[in-house]
């Protein structure tokens, strides 16, 4: 088992499975932009953000975040109608592309790392937010463009015991 | 002769989805009913015969896994087939669904296609 999953192997994965996505449920074209690796959380975001969470013996979160227009694009081309706001239809299809991406991610890493567990998504839309993940040091963050909308990914995945250090203090000292 | 199916997962978008697929495979559809967890499922089923289940994996409350098992261990549901449409796309939940007695698995993202094949046999 590797000790650690690169960058560019989280990027490969990540850029498959959105595209495969795209061009499987939504007919719609899609490209990669420049990925980038940092440790920076999100800071003031306005628009819609999934996060989906991965467990087993490496820990990670998938979190995708995208402009209220884009949602309401995925959803319109997902489901076949077209949405002009932000409604519970759009946040369930928003859910469900990021459940998709991220699960597709998941069952590439498995091959590498044996079983993980795939969390239920969750989807939060509003207006100047932030977000925190607890443990994480580091994300890949790959860009998509789809006509003149952009989304991004943010992923991470470690050694679950680097994700929960208190419970590594835990084990060591007992 | 009409089929009765029930469509099991907890996005509204892909029950809607997979309905339309069936419809564009050709299934003689009777009434579709829908349910977004195994408990609700389990519920729909005592006021309504169906002849195929389609169920999502990952699921709050009782997810696909436990719903099959359900499924299966109860006479009056044995005998319907249940097909897999997941995101779970890991081989140890592919064997455990078709060894619970799941007659196909599909993984998502699909195509109409990919459904209409898994069918062929089932229904």
């Amino acid at each position: 088992m590797p000790e650690e999953i690169t960058h560019n192997a989280i990027v490969e994965a990540v850029r498959l499975a959105t595209e495969d996505v795209f061009a499987t449920m939504l007919s719609l074209p899609v490209k990669c932009g420049d990925a980038r690796q940092t440790p920076k959380e999100l800071e003031s975001f306005d628009g819609v953000i999934a996060v989906v969470g991965i467990g087993g013996h490496w820990t990670g979160t998938g979190r995708i975040s995208l402009t209220p227009q884009l949602a309401c694009k995925l959803a319109g081309a997902l489901v076949g109608c077209s949405f002009d706001a932000v409604n519970e239809e759009v946040l369930d299809a928003v859910a469900e592309v990021s459940n998709m991406i991220v699960g597709n991610v998941k069952t590439f890493f498995e091959e590498q790392l044996g079983p993980l567990g795939l969390s239920v998504p969750t989807v939060i839309f509003g207006r100047n937010y932030r977000t925190r993940s607890a443990g994480v040091t580091n994300w890949s963050v790959i860009p998509f463009f789809t006509g003149s909308e952009e989304m991004e990914v943010h992923f991470c995945l470690m050694p679950t015991k680097q994700a929960h250090p208190v419970h590594r203090e835990v084990l060591q000292t007992a | 002769m009409s089929l009765d199916v029930l469509i099991v997962d907890d996005s509204a978008a892909i029950r809607k989805i997979l309905q339309r697929v069936l419809v564009q495979a050709d299934v003689p559809l009777g009434t579709v009913c829908e349910a977004s967890d195994g408990i609700e499922a389990l519920e729909r089923l005592k006021t309504i015969k169906v002849g195929l289940i389609l169920s999502d994996i990952n699921m709050p409350n009782m997810d696909g896994i436990a719903l099959l098992g359900r499924l299966k261990a109860d006479e009056a549901y044995r005998s319907i087939p249940v097909l897999m449409v997941t995101t779970e796309g890991s081989q140890a939940k592919v064997l455990q669904a078709l060894e619970l007695g799941a007659k196909g698995y599909v993984k998502k993202p699909f195509t109409a296609e990919q459904i209409k094949e898994k069918l062929v046999g089932v229904i």
